[in-house]
């Protein structure tokens, strides 16, 4: 299928590995999951997964900052490192793991109680971090999200007086104030309209500049629209991990063909 | 609602065979012999004569009720009318009916309620807090809610026991206010934790999803965005349990509320009435005259409740405005 | 500014508040264990002396019950039949018509209508019942007498239909909510088979509906069962096994009110006797609200 690109791509195969899962395995309840993935994240690049329904890409990105757990009856066993350093080890603070590795969401979730402002500030509040110039912080990440010049003049509102797309520019603006490493976004398009889409994607394009970005999705277009490399997913397994080019247009595994060209998912 | 039946009306003339047909004698589904499908039952306007008696049935079982109250309140109202005056509320009660007056109850009740308000208000939304966010589900989180769901069913004089052995004697408060406060606060600590746990259930889940996804613990993400959210809804809650145990009498005459105070209570641990305890003495005494000072107490304790229950809609009323999501 | 490059560290201890206020609000929440152990103990640490020195014998085959009196009888029955005397006048009255007003309220009645009246029910559980109980002494048994001869000032058909009107919301309400969560699909189903709105209410929804129905029921039975102020103002104080409800009786509950005012001395045999009595009350409603209880849960999992 053509590819939308929208801006010219660095070499995938040279770039460091940012997060690395080894035989990451997840469960819910008795169910599992996920069965021993190993991946390797690239840094500064957009890493898509994709697979059909229920096939554990959701859950894989939510262990790469250990959101699984809080999920009463989920836990998660392998390794996951983060610059090397494994954020499942016993002495880890998932806590602060989530500081480091920001997530965005399906469904925008702004805070109702709070202004266009707080909802910025909310991550820095929300952690006790205190900076010098809020301000200058809030326009930054608002800027960064594409959203400063629609909403510069009132930064007062409600964070739920937006539409759909702005409030998930919000969400990513909010994300970005705590100056994460990595961005997590599980399907962050898929309850917005196309107008809206278009402009998260080329948002997400822009931030691959600084931030390393894992997105989920089930739309294979968008995944091959926005991303480097991307990842197949089926019932729990990592099936294939390649460049979007090479996986689109020529998959090793004939699992990966049939979900591309549409026999099912 | 479901549609009101249609009555059933005979089938129409079967149609004239086409020649073309092939031989049926009969169209499908037609009993051969025989097209009578009218029930013998009822007919449609005696139905409707039973559904409309049926109907004014229920109504009258929903009005009689209301009705009487109304008339009973209407009774007391008409009794109590020559002894409701400003006098009546500043003074002390008295041997002689219409010198009487219900400031000691009303005192009482009052501090009653703030310092039940103060122990059941934060211990039944720390439970709350604790049974909706942090609890795992297993054996132990369900045997705290059996027992919360047991208790609330616990009859109130047995709440009155528990509190003349527990606060009066063990802990030696005496029969104090504090005593009468901490009974109170338990009798009520069920329904504010009730009311609490479906105030935090309206909270949508992505909302914190999202605070512990900006790496904030569970503690501040409550603090910070879920409480806020729902805090119309606890106090509604709070306010309508206070209301509730406003009337309460049992618990209190059993741990000790006096039947006739001559002062206001000085310190926690003095003793104390409370206004349903004063109606409750004045009701057992034979003279007629201290009838209508049980019903002009009465209607100021209906009073009190209606302020407190408006309080409970206002306040929802207005902090939801601020927050309409 | 890079605020958050302070926590580069992955590995800092988790806060020592986060820890204290989880514990903190897991006291709160287990208080409600030691709640109802503390009930039990309190109740337990009288009534255990108390039938030590009074053997079951003398309980359940003694026909009085005159703890306080100097030839003193310990026979249960006599409370025990005031309260069940009351609680079934309170039934007669709210089952039937708490029932009638929640058909009418799921099934017949226009939405706007529901919504009116569901609240305006709840007012009437929401009258103190110290006022409930004055209705009863003074307004009730008055008119009352001038219809039933020999009705007498204290009697229990008073508190038993002002019982009634209190407990008539619980049953309404529990029952009207148990009627509608019967999925529509069951009474479109009974229509199209040609049942009336009548027949399909009772030949389909109730049934459906039963488990609800018995819990609203066995709920009203315990809070009639546990009502005090009503039965202490106008029931009377004599015990009396009888099932005559126009003579004065007195309830379990009423016992306890009576002797907790009273001047009986704490550790005596007579003080002992209202934790004999509580615990017996607690232990009916105990027992009503697991039944009731369990009923419930049928319903939430679908079951008749």
């Amino acid at each position: 299928m053509a590819k939308d690109d929208l801006r010219p791509q660095p070499d995938p195969a040279s770039a460091p590995d940012k997060m690395r899962a080894e035989n990451l395995r997840a469960w819910f309840g008795d169910h599992q999951a996920l069965k021993g993935v190993t991946l390797g994240i690239p840094e500064k690049q957009v890493t898509a997964v994709i697979g059909p329904s229920g096939c554990g890409k959701s859950t894989f990105v939510r262990c790469l900052n250990r959101m699984h757990e809080v999920v009463p009856g989920a836990r998660a066993q392998g390794t996951v490192l983060l610059d090397g350093r494994d954020i499942y080890a016993p002495a880890v603070d998932p806590v602060r793991v989530r500081r480091r590795v920001g997530m965005v969401f399906q469904k925008p979730n702004p805070f109702p109680t709070m202004t266009i402002r707080e909802n910025v500030l909310a991550g820095l509040r929300l952690n006790g971090l205190k900076v010098q110039d809020e301000d200058a912080l809030v326009e930054k990440a608002l800027r960064q999200a594409a959203l400063w010049d629609e909403v510069k003049g009132a930064l007062g509102r409600s964070g739920v007086s937006l539409s759909g797309g702005q409030q998930q520019r919000l969400c990513i603006a909010r994300c970005l104030a705590l100056e994460p490493e990595v961005l997590l976004m599980d399907e962050p398009c898929s309850a917005l309209d196309p107008i809206a889409t278009a402009k998260v994607e080329e948002l997400i394009r822009e931030l691959s500049e600084q931030y390393t970005v894992v997105i989920v999705t089930h739309n294979m277009q968008q995944a091959a629209r926005v991303s480097d490399r991307t990842a197949f997913f089926y019932l729990g397994e990592l099936v294939e991990f390649a460049p979007t080019d090479r996986l689109f247009t020529g998959p090793s595994d004939p699992r990966t063909e049939d979900y591309i060209t549409g026999r099912f998912g | 609602m479901a549609p009101a039946a249609q009555p059933l009306r005979s089938p129409p003339e079967p149609l004239p065979v086409p020649a073309e047909a092939g031989g049926l004698s009969a169209l499908p589904g037609q009993a051969p012999g025989g097209d009578d499908l009218e029930l013998a039952s009822v007919s449609r306007s005696g139905r409707r004569r039973t559904e409309a008696l049926f109907t004014a049935a229920c109504i009258l079982a929903l009005a009689i009720p209301l009705l009487a109250l109304a008339i009973l309140f209407g009774g007391a109202l008409i009794e109590a009318l020559p002894q409701l005056s400003f006098g009546f509320l500043i003074r002390f009660p008295s041997h002689q009916a219409d010198q009487a007056g219900i400031l000691p109850g009303l005192a009482g009740s009052a501090i009653l309620m703030l310092l039940t308000a103060a122990m059941a208000i934060p211990l039944g939304i720390g439970a709350a807090i604790y049974l909706e966010e942090y609890a795992r589900p297993g054996r132990l989180t369900r045997l705290i809610e059996l027992n919360i769901s047991n208790l609330a069913g616990v009859p109130s004089v047995i709440y009155g026991l528990l509190g003349l052995e527990l606060f009066v004697r063990v802990l030696a408060l005496g029969r104090s206010l504090l005593a009468g406060a901490a009974t109170l606060a338990m009798l009520l600590l069920p329904m504010v934790i009730l009311a609490s746990r479906e105030a935090l259930r309206t909270v949508p889940l992505g909302v914190r999803e999202a605070g512990f996804a900006l790496g904030a613990d569970r503690w501040r993400t409550l603090r910070q965005v879920v409480l806020p959210m729902c805090l119309p809804g606890m106090l509604t809650g709070v306010i309508l349990s206070l209301a509730r145990a406003i009337g309460e009498t049992a618990p209190l005459i059993a741990i000790g509320a006096l039947a006739y105070v001559g002062f206001l209570p000085e310190s926690l641990l003095d003793g104390f009435t409370a206004l349903p305890v004063q109606i409750f003495t004045w009701v057992m005494r034979p003279q007629a005259a201290f009838r209508a000072n049980a019903s002009a107490a009465i209607v100021v304790l209906m009073l009190l409740m209606l302020l407190f229950n408006a309080s409970a809609i206002w306040l929802r009323a207005r902090l939801q405005r601020r927050y309409n999501w | 500014m890079s605020a958050s490059r302070q926590f580069e560290e992955l590995e800092a201890p988790r806060a020592f508040s986060e820890r204290a206020i989880g514990a903190a609000l897991f006291t709160c929440a287990a208080l409600s264990i030691l709640a109802t152990a503390g009930i039990v103990l309190v109740l337990l640490r009288d009534a255990l002396p108390f039938f030590a020195q009074v053997p079951f014998r003398k309980l359940f085959f003694d026909r009085q019950w005159t703890p306080l009196f100097a030839e003193q009888h310990f026979g249960i029955w006599p409370l025990l039949s005031g309260t069940l005397l009351t609680t079934a006048i309170a039934l007669a009255v709210a089952v039937p018509m708490g029932l009638l007003g929640a058909i009418f309220l799921s099934e017949l009645a226009p939405s706007s209508v529901r919504r009116v009246l569901k609240p305006v029910l709840e007012v009437l559980a929401g009258v103190p019942t110290v006022v409930y109980g004055y209705f009863a002494l003074t307004l009730v048994t008055p008119a009352l007498q001038r219809v039933i001869p020999g009705l007498s000032g204290f009697n229990a058909l008073s508190p038993g239909l002002v019982m009634g009107i209190m407990i008539l919301p619980v049953v309404a309400t529990l029952s009207e909510d148990a009627l509608f969560a019967v999925p529509s699909s069951l009474r479109e189903g009974a229509l199209a088979l040609g049942a009336s709105r009548l027949g399909t209410v009772f030949r389909v929804v109730l049934p459906a509906a039963f488990s609800g129905i018995a819990a609203s029921v066995i709920l009203g039975l315990s809070r009639a069962i546990g009502e005090t102020m009503v039965v202490a103002i106008a029931a009377g104080q004599q015990p009396r096994l009888t099932l005559d409800p126009r003579v004065p009786i007195e309830t379990m509950t009423a016992f306890i009110v009576q002797v907790a005012m009273g001047d009986t001395p704490h550790g005596t045999l007579e003080y002992r006797t209202i934790f004999a009595v509580g615990l017996t009350l607690f232990a009916m409603t105990l027992g009503l609200n697991a039944v009731s209880h369990r009923l419930r849960r049928h319903v939430l999992r679908g079951r008749l």
